[in-house]
Formats: C-alpha cells, sequence, structure tokens
C-alpha cells in the first residue's frame, strides 16, 4: 500500500536541478511525480519515478545525496471538499501530514495525491478504513 | 614496542642530569658558533657559563620564527656550510620559507629518532612502509623514509597525490604502515569507497599521522574507515622534522617527547611564562644534540599540555596532549578564541556528520560571521526540512554552548568542500581588517 519515494539533497545553486533530470533521463528514468520544498540555503526534491532503485543509483554515482521514503497516493474525488475529507479523517485520527503534493496523471475521474505521514501504517488503516482508496505501488509507478 | 630501550625508559632522574649536560654544552656551542644567539644571550644577561641547571633554562632567551626569517637563509647555523650535508625549508606561506641544516650526525639522529616513532606503531623489518608524506624540502618524506629504513622496513617512497594509484599500490605491494597527514587518510578512505576497495581486504595495519592538528574523533572515523590502529605523530622542521614526539600504540594518549634530544616546555603566550606540567598553553623547543641548526626555547605556536604520568609502554619520557590548535590559526571572532580544532570537536560528537568542514569569517559592518559549511552525507540527510533545520540549529546551539559564540551553519553538498592532498584548509577569513 507504500509507495516508494526519493528524496535529494540540493544546495540553492543554479543547474542542480538541471543535472538531477539531466542524469535521471540519460539513465532512461521516468519522473511520475516531484515536489520541491526549499528554504534560504538548501531544498528538498522528491521524487516518484518508474524505477526507484535505479534512479537512486544513478544519482548517488553522481555525487548527489540521496534518501528513501515510504509515502502514501491516495485517490481523492475531483470536486470541492473531496480533499476536505480526507483531512477531516486524519486530523480526527490525530494523525499529522508532514506534506503533501499532488501527482499530474488522474486515475479515472479521480486527482491523486501523494502524503508523507507522521504514521504511515497508522494513516493507511485509519483511511482504507474510512473508505478512501489508496493506491500501490506498482499502480502508481506504472500510471 | 620500544627502539631504544635504553634512552627511551631512562629513569627521569638521569634523564634530567642528561638534559642539563646537553644544555650546557649546547648553550656552550651556539655562543661560541652563531653571532645571533651570542647577541641575544648576551642581552639576557647570560654568558656561555651562566647555564648550569635545567633551573637555568627559563633565564634564556625566546627563538621565533621572525627570528629565523630575519637570518634567513643560514644565519642561525652553528657549523660550518663544509659540515652541512642536507637543508630542509619549510613552504613560506607569507615571502621567504625558513631554512634548516643538518650536519650528517644529524640525520643520523634523527633517523634514530624516526625509527623511535615508527616502532611506537608496532613497525619492524618486514613491514611495508606506504609513505605518503611529501618528499622534497618539505621534512615529511626523507624523515620518514630514514626512518623506516633504519628499522630495516621495505620503503615505499610514495610522496603526495594520485589517490587512486596510491590504493592500487597498497594493494599490489601489500603495504602494512600509513604514512600521510590525517586529512589525506580520510581522502584515502573516500576514494578506497568510491573505488569499492575493501580496506578490510588490505594488510594495513597501522598509521602514523602528522602535520596538521586533528581530533580524537577523526581517529575514530580513521581507525573505523581504514580498520587500523591511527597514532598521532609530531615534528616540526625547526625543531627537526618528524620525530619530536609519538604516541604509543598501547595507550594511545599523548604523544612521548623524544626527551634526550630536547627539552619541552609550555608558556603562557602572552607574558612568555614557564607554566608547570599539567598547564595548557604554547608548546617551546630547546634542541640539545643538533649540530648544524640548533634552536633555543624556539616558540613552536602550538598550544598543548604536558603529562609527566608514568605510561603503561614503559617509556619515561613526557607525553604532550595532542595539539588542540595554533597561537596564529587562533580565530578571534567578536573578542572569542576560536580554534577550528573546538568545531571540529562539536561536529564530531554529533552522529553521521562527515570530518569535512570549512570555516568562513566575513564582517558585515562591524560585526564578525561565522558561517561553518557541513557537507550532508546520506546519514544526516532527511527527505523533511525540519529534520536538516535541526540538525543545523542543533549544531549552531552546540558551537554556541561550547565556544560562546553564534554562527550560521550552512548545510552543502557532497564534496563540495576541497579534500586536501596535505594540509587541509579550514578557515576562509574573509575580513579586511
Amino acid at each position: 500500500m507504500k509507495v516508494e519515494q526519493i528524496s535529494i539533497f540540493l544546495e540553492n545553486k543554479s543547474g542542480r536541478l538541471a543535472e538531477v533530470t539531466h542524469v535521471l533521463s540519460g539513465a532512461g528514468v521516468n519522473i511520475r511525480a516531484l515536489s520541491l520544498a526549499d528554504t534560504a540555503d538548501f531544498g528538498i526534491l522528491r521524487l516518484i519515478v518508474n524505477q526507484t532503485d535505479r534512479a537512486k543509483q544513478v544519482l548517488k554515482e553522481t555525487g548527489f545525496t540521496v534518501g528513501k521514503t515510504e509515502v502514501v497516493a491516495l485517490e481523492v474525488p475531483d470536486r470541492p471538499g473531496g480533499l476536505g475529507g480526507i483531512l477531516k479523517v486524519l486530523h480526527e485520527a490525530g494523525i499529522n501530514v508532514e506534506y503533501m503534493y499532488a501527482f499530474v496523471q488522474r486515475s479515472g475521474d479521480n486527482a491523486i495525491i501523494i502524503f508523507r505521514f507522521d504514521e504511515t501504517d497508522k494513516a493507511i488503516s485509519v483511511l482504507t478504513g474510512a473508505g478512501v482508496r489508496v493506491l500501490r505501488g506498482e499502480e502508481v509507478y506504472a500510471l | 614496542m620500544i627502539w631504544d630501550d635504553e634512552f627511551e625508559t631512562l629513569p627521569r632522574e638521569a634523564l634530567r642530569a642528561l638534559q642539563a649536560k646537553r644544555l650546557r654544552d649546547l648553550v656552550a656551542r651556539v655562543y661560541g658558533a652563531v653571532p645571533f644567539y651570542r647577541r641575544k644571550l648576551d642581552e639576557a644577561g647570560c654568558g656561555a657559563g651562566d647555564v648550569r641547571s635545567l633551573g637555568d633554562l627559563e633565564n634564556l632567551p625566546f627563538t621565533t620564527k621572525e627570528d629565523l626569517r630575519e637570518t634567513y637563509p643560514f644565519g642561525l647555523f652553528a657549523v660550518p656550510m663544509e659540515r652541512v650535508v642536507r637543508v630542509h625549508a619549510s613552504s613560506g606561506t607569507t615571502g621567504k620559507p625558513t631554512v634548516v641544516g643538518y650536519t650528517r650526525r644529524d640525520i643520523d639522529i634523527w633517523a634514530e629518532l624516526m625509527a623511535r616513532t615508527l616502532a611506537c606503531g608496532g613497525t619492524t623489518k618486514g613491514d611495508v612502509v606506504h609513505n605518503a608524506y611529501g618528499y622534497g624540502l618539505f621534512t615529511g618524506g626523507l624523515g620518514a623514509h630514514y626512518g623506516a629504513e633504519r628499522i630495516g622496513a621495505t620503503v615505499i617512497p610514495i610522496s603526495g597525490g594520485n589517490t587512486k594509484r596510491q590504493i592500487m599500490l597498497m594493494q599490489d605491494f601489500g603495504s602494512t604502515i600509513l604514512l600521510c597527514t590525517p586529512s589525506y587518510a580520510l581522502n584515502l578512505a573516500e576514494v578506497m569507497a568510491e573505488e569499492r576497495v575493501d580496506p578490510a581486504g588490505l594488510r594495513l595495519k597501522c598509521g602514523l599521522f602528522g602535520a596538521e592538528p586533528w581530533s580524537e574523533s577523526m581517529r575514530g572515523e580513521i581507525e573505523r574507515k581504514l580498520k587500523i590502529s591511527a597514532l598521532d605523530i609530531y615534528g616540526l622542521s625547526e625543531v627537526i622534522g618528524p620525530g619530536v614526539a609519538s604516541e604509543c600504540i598501547e595507550e594511545k594518549r599523548g604523544l612521548h617527547i623524544f626527551e634526550d634530544h630536547f627539552i619541552a616546555e609550555i608558556i603562557d603566550p602572552a607574558t612568555g611564562k614557564a607554566l608547570p606540567f599539567g598547564e595548557t598553553g604554547e608548546l617551546v623547543f630547546t634542541t640539545i644534540t643538533k649540530e648544524a641548526f640548533p634552536v633555543i626555547r624556539y616558540r613552536t605556536r602550538d598550544i598543548s599540555r604536558l603529562d609527566v604520568t608514568p605510561c603503561s609502554c614503559g617509556r619515561t619520557h613526557v607525553r604532550m596532549d595532542r595539539i588542540s590548535g595554533r597561537t596564529d590559526d587562533m580565530l578571534i571572532i567578536r573578542g572569542v578564541n576560536v580554534f577550528p580544532s573546538q568545531i571540529e570537536s562539536v561536529l564530531m560528537a554529533i552522529e553521521g556528520v562527515e570530518p569535512h568542514y570549512q570555516l568562513i569569517v566575513s564582517r558585515e559592518g562591524s560585526l564578525d560571521l561565522l558561517e561553518v559549511q557541513v557537507e550532508v552525507g546520506e546519514a544526516i540527510f532527511s527527505d523533511e526540512i525540519k529534520g536538516l533545520e535541526t540538525l543545523a540549529r542543533r549544531i549552531e546551539h552546540e558551537i554556541k554552548d561550547l565556544l560562546g559564540v553564534s554562527s550560521k551553519v550552512k548545510l552543502v553538498e557532497p564534496k563540495t568542500i576541497q579534500r586536501s592532498e596535505g594540509k587541509a584548509r579550514r578557515v576562509i577569513d574573509n575580513r579586511k581588517l
């Protein structure tokens, strides 16, 4: 039920993001979703890709610091209040969202949002219990 | 293992008597042979016959780096040039280098002292000594080379640079003893990891590291990454080169100073007053057996402490603490004395932080700013901003706690801080004072 995400440490210098995309394209890795969090000095690039291990390996070989984290991909109804309903379930269960970002692709009529929780397993059981569809990793990488 | 059983374990009373005799002889020699010393001794009211015991040492004038520059190149040599068989020089970062000379007997004693040093790390005949100290005017390469030959070990005179080739030859030749600067040892470990060379597969067992200050935590790092015992050794060209002092593998706590050849003192760098054993201050050396280039109370600018308590290895020679800083490397930031080694000890105490760092000092208006650049490796990386920011704030907090000075930690990508092949450049001072 979990999705593997890689994260990359980037200094705030021009050309670093381009270097990441260049390395990945050279290795034939396709980016499915991404988010960039930044501060004045550095940024963290988070990616969902079609080949996680390969992406991690080629980026490490190029000299980047790369981490791997488990995140959760949820189907969110693409209508007003769709996301609100999910956040309400999480709030009531006392689960924190560390960060989230949207997928470009849709799953049928629904949007897909990636969530990083403080308690991943508890979040998955609460959400499935509330009838929210949690996507499997293979589904997400193949989108 | 002790190389010179007689002199390295001499009872302290006998050692002091030997030092006093050699000191008297030294003062008489330089008074007669070196006009510079005669003038300084006369000015201090010490004639050639006025030094009778070790207690008279503190009345003798100091010799400084500036004195060496003023007498450049050979003004402090105490023998005619016909007797000088070798000259070494230190890299003069400002202007002229400082030049030192050796007679045949000086070279012989130096080889003995480096043999003692190598034996401190267990080196014997049959060892393969990978000598990556620089060969040339620098004393490190040739000094260590002669000591290893004196023992009868096989010396690989590889000198510095070309790290991948060094690793290949270490594998092919079965090197057992590594000699280089501590920062280069870490560089070797890093390149081994990149090249997928497992250090456990090498025959290396011990490394003797010197020529720059390093820390206890850096020792842990080197020992873990290279799977060897790492010893701190000490020396400087003005005194003889490497071979002034060495840790013993038995204790690894303090470096035994070869006191039958050098008298060590600790002084207060501000007042010049000699301090008792156990106090921290500037290390000062008097060479009592050297012929070509003897020095009287040479101020090293290195900060240390002397420990005269007995050591389990059996050597009776006083132990100096590893150098904790330099009186002239000392940064003064907003009026606070800061040694790069103190920042290093903070960083290395934090799990996962790599020993690659750089201090950048600048001035904004009238305020000094200290930036500490730290590389983000996998061990400390987090996919959450708050994880990294917490780490940066924690380092800043601990630096403030230890030194009382505020700093800004800047997290940088791996390998962005320049790796050293000799002495690491830890400080960039951009202040225009």
